[in-house]
C-alpha cells in the first residue's frame, strides 16, 4: 500500500512550532511520509510544496488567530491549482465558533488543544483513503 | 553544613527505617508508582534528609539574602520591604485598544506594563504589508509608526510605570519610539524604567521571531547595550529568556542551562564591544517559566540565581553586587493550560505562581484560564491578577524570605539542577558557544526530544492530565465568552498608515533611512539614526527593510 503523504505547515508569522513539529514527528513515526515546511509560508507557498510532493493530505498549524484569512486564500489558492479535492486539517488554538464556519468553508478537520496523537493519526489516515 | 558523626548516625537510623518501617508498610500497601520523577526524569527519593544535602556549604552554597551567590534571594528583606510587580502582558488589536487596557489594568492595582506586540510588528513589517493580511493586532498590538506609539501610552505617565515590551529583533526601532514618546511627554530617557526583551539567541531557538542572521542581530543588541548605558541607565536592555524554550518543550534543567547558555553569550558580545561586565552586568534581566511540578520549579529559579552568580563572578570575573544578581520576571506556563474545562486552569496557575514568589521572582505574570481558548476576556484577566494578590495579601507566603531553604528536598534539588545545568553548558563551550550550538540545531533537537517524550508520556497515560487524559467530562464544556477581535482593526490600521505616509515630510524620512542603510555598513552605532528616523515618522517597515537590505534575512534550519 502506498504510503499516505501529508505536509505539516506553519503559515503565516506565528512561530509556536511546538506542535507542528510533535504531530510531524509522530506521523512519521505511524509510517507516513511527512514533508514539514518549517516556519513563515505563505498560502501560495503550502499550495505550491503540495503540488510539488504529491501530498495526500495538508496539515496546517495555527496559533496566532489569523486562521480565516490564511484558511481562505489557501483553498480560494486551491481551487485555482485543481486540488481543491485534497483535504485540508488544522491543528492550533481555534475558537468554538471558528471551528464550524472553517468546517463550511471546505476545512475537512480541526484538531483543538487536547487531541492525542492516536485520534490525530486515524483522522489523517481515513481523510487521504477517503480522497 | 552538619556534623559527620551525626551524619553517621542519621545514615544509620536511616537504614533501620527503611528496613523495620517502610519495607513493612510496603508489603501490605505498595507505593501508588513504581517510581517518582522530576520533570526531567530525575527519579525522586522517598524522603529527604540531612544526608541528601551532606556536601553543601551554608554559607559558600546558600549565604545570606542579598550576599553572594544570591541563592536565597536578590534583596535582604525580599518581599517584606516591596512585593513584586504584578505585570500582565496584555495587548491586542489597535493601540487605542490596548490603551484602553492599560489603563484598566493599572486601575485594578496592576504595579508594572507589560506589552504584547502583534507578530507583523515583532517581525518587522508594518500593517498594510502583504505578510501581514489577517496578522494585525491578533496576537498583541500593532504598531508601524511613532503615531501608534503615542496613542499606545497617551495619559500613562512613562516617568512613573515601568514598561516591559516583549520586542526581540525589532526592539532598537520599538525602544527608539518609546524614548521618542517619553521626550514628548517631558520624560527624560534617564528616568525610564522598564525591559525590553532583546533575546534574539531564543527567537532562532523557540520563539520565531527573527529576521536577520544571528551575527548582525548580536551586533544590533550589542548598539543597544552601549546606548543605553549611557542614556537609559534605569532600563533593563535585555531580558535573557527561558520561558520561551520551556513553552517549546524543554524541561527544567534545560531551561536553566540554555538560558545561561544565551546569556554567556550576551556577556561576552558586550565585552566585545567594549562594556564593562559590572556594568553592564547591572542591566540583564531574565525571564523564566512556573511550571507544574512545584518543588522542582522552586529549585530551579534558585539554583538558576546561584550559577548566574557564580558565572558572572568567575568567568567573567564580575565584582559588583548588582551585575553578580540575577534579577527575574516569571510567567506561569501558557502550555500548561487546558481546554478542556477551563476554569481547573485557575488552580494551576495559582500553584505555578506561588512557586515563582517561593522562588524569588521580582515579577509576574499569571496566565489567565481562557487561554487555550482565545484572547482572554476582562474578566479572566481579573482573576488572574487576583490570583497574585491573594498570594501576596492572604497567603503569608511573602512574609519570610526564602521559606523553603534549608529544605532537604528542595536544596537537593536545586543542587542537582544546578550541576546538571553546569554539565549542558560545558557541552556548549565544546560545540563552541550558543550560536554555533543553535547553527548546528543542538539547542533545537535537545528541546524537541524532550517535548515528544513528554507528549508520548501523557498519550501512554503516563503523566495525569486531569480533565484530558484523567476525571473527564462526558460532555464537552463550550465557554460562552471569549475575546473578540474587531475585525476592522486591520483596515483602520492600513488607512492610518496611507495617511501617515502622506502628511509626513517625506523627504526627511529618506534621508532618515538612509543615514541608517550608511550606519548599518560602516558599523556605527544604529541607535541615533533609528531615533532620529522614528520622530520623523519612518515606520517600523521602512526601518526593517532599510536594515535587511545591508544584513539579511535569516533562514531556518528546519529540524524534525
Amino acid at each position: 500500500m502506498k504510503k499516505t503523504r501529508i505536509i505539516v505547515a506553519k503559515p503565516g508569522l506565528d512561530g509556536h512550532d511546538r506542535g507542528a513539529k510533535i504531530v510531524a514527528m509522530a506521523l512519521r513515526d505511524a509510517g507516513m511520509e511527512v514533508i514539514y515546511t518549517g516556519l513563515r509560508q505563505s498560502p501560495s507557498d503550502i499550495v505550491n510544496t503540495a503540488l510539488q510532493e504529491d501530498a495526500d493530505v495538508i496539515g496546517l498549524s495555527i496559533l496566532s488567530g489569523a486562521h480565516m484569512r490564511i484558511c481562505d486564500r489557501l483553498l480560494e489558492l486551491m481551487n485555482e491549482k485543481g486540488i481543491a479535492d485534497k483535504p485540508v486539517v488544522v491543528g492550533g488554538i481555534i475558537p468554538h465558533d471558528d471551528v464550524e464556519i472553517l468546517k463550511k468553508k471546505g476545512i475537512a478537520e480541526v484538531f483543538g488543544p487536547g487531541t492525542s496523537l492516536k485520534q490525530l493519526e486515524q483522522r489523517i489516515k481515513e481523510l487521504a483513503e477517503k480522497k | 553544613m552538619f556534623d559527620q558523626k551525626k551524619l553517621q548516625k542519621i545514615r544509620e537510623e536511616l537504614h533501620i527505617w527503611c528496613k523495620e518501617q517502610v519495607n513493612k508498610t510496603l508489603e501490605k500497601h505498595p507505593e501508588r508508582q513504581q517510581a517518582f520523577k522530576t520533570s526531567c526524569g530525575e527519579e525522586l527519593e522517598r524522603l529527604y534528609t540531612p544526608l541528601s544535602i551532606e556536601e553543601t556549604d551554608y554559607l559558600e552554597d546558600l549565604g545570606f539574602p542579598g550576599d553572594y551567590p544570591f541563592t536565597r534571594g536578590v534583596q535582604p528583606t525580599m518581599y517584606r520591604g516591596r512585593l513584586w510587580t504584578m505585570r500582565q502582558y496584555a495587548g491586542f488589536g489597535t493601540a487605542q485598544e490596548s490603551n484602553e487596557r492599560y489603563k484598566y489594568l493599572l486601575k485594578q492595582g496592576q504595579t508594572g506594563l507589560s506589552v504584547a506586540f502583534d507578530l507583523p510588528t515583532q517581525i518587522g513589517y508594518d500593517s498594510d504589508h502583504e505578510m501581514s493580511d489577517g496578522e494585525v493586532g491578533r496576537v498583541g498590538v500593532a504598531i508601524s509608526s511613532l503615531e501608534d506609539m503615542e496613542v499606545l501610552f497617551e495619559g500613562i505617565p512613562l516617568e512613573k510605570v515601568s514598561t516591559s515590551m516583549t520586542i526581540n529583533s525589532t526592539a532598537a526601532v520599538l525602544l527608539a519610539m518609546y524614548i521618542a514618546v517619553a521626550e514628548k511627554q517631558g520624560v527624560s530617557p534617564d528616568k525610564l524604567k522598564g525591559t525590553i526583551q532583546n533575546d534574539i539567541l531564543k527567537e532562532y531557538i523557540a520563539r520565531g521571531t527573527y529576521i536577520f542572521p544571528p551575527q548582525p542581530s548580536m551586533r544590533i543588541i550589542t548598539d543597544i547595550f552601549e546606548y543605553c548605558s549611557k542614556e537609559l541607565p534605569y532600563f533593563n536592555t535585555i531580558s535573557v529568556s527561558g520561558y520561551h524554550i520551556r513553552e517549546a518543550g524543554a524541561d527544567a534543567v534545560q531551561e536553566v542551562a540554555f538560558t545561561l547558555a544565551d546569556g554567556i553569550e550576551y556577556v561576552k558580545a558586550a565585552i566585545d564591544a567594549g562594556l564593562d561586565p559590572n556594568v553592564f552586568g547591572r542591566r540583564i534581566s531574565f525571564f523564566f517559566s512556573a511550571h507544574n511540578n512545584f518543588f522542582e520549579e522552586v529549585a530551579k529559579f534558585r539554583a538558576a540565581r546561584r550559577l548566574w552568580a557564580r558565572i558572572m563572578k568567575q568567568r567573567f570575573g564580575a565584582s559588583d553586587k548588582r551585575a553578580l544578581t540575577m534579577r527575574f520576571h516569571t510567567q506561569t506556563a501558557g502550555s500548561t493550560l487546558t481546554a478542556q474545562q477551563p476554569q481547573n486552569n485557575i488552580v494551576r496557575v495559582a500553584y505555578q505562581a506561588l512557586a515563582a514568589v517561593l522562588g524569588g521572582t521580582q515579577s509576574l505574570h499569571t496566565n489567565s484560564y481562557d487561554e487555550a481558548l482565545g484572547l482572554p476576556t476582562e474578566e479572566s484577566v481579573r482573576v488572574a491578577l487576583r490570583t497574585q494578590q491573594i498570594i501576596a495579601h492572604e497567603s503569608g507566603a511573602p512574609d519570610t524570605v526564602d521559606p523553603l531553604g534549608g529544605s532537604y528536598l528542595v536544596e537537593n534539588l536545586t543542587n542537582r539542577i544546578e550541576h546538571q545545568a553546569v554539565s549542558y553548558i560545558d557541552k556548549i563551550d565544546k560545540i563552541g558557544g550558543m550560536i554555533k550550538a543553535i547553527e548546528e540545531g543542538f539547542v533545537q533537537r535537545e528541546i524537541l526530544d524532550t517535548a515528544y517524550r513528554t507528549q508520548k508520556e501523557i498519550e501512554d497515560n503516563g503523566r495525569t492530565v486531569v480533565g484530558v487524559n484523567k476525571f473527564t467530562s462526558e460532555h464537552a464544556e463550550v465557554p460562552e465568552d471569549i475575546l473578540k477581535l474587531d475585525e476592522s482593526t486591520e483596515k483602520r490600521q492600513r488607512q492610518n498608515l496611507e495617511r501617515l505616509r502622506k502628511k509626513r515630510n517625506n523627504s526627511s524620512v529618506s534621508r532618515s533611512i538612509e543615514r541608517i542603510s550608511e550606519a548599518a555598513r560602516s558599523g556605527e552605532s544604529l541607535m541615533p539614526p533609528i531615533i532620529e528616523a522614528v520622530k520623523n515618522y519612518a515606520t517600523l517597515g521602512e526601518i526593517t527593510e532599510a536594515l535587511k537590505e545591508v544584513f539579511g534575512e535569516y533562514t531556518e534550519s528546519v529540524i524534525i
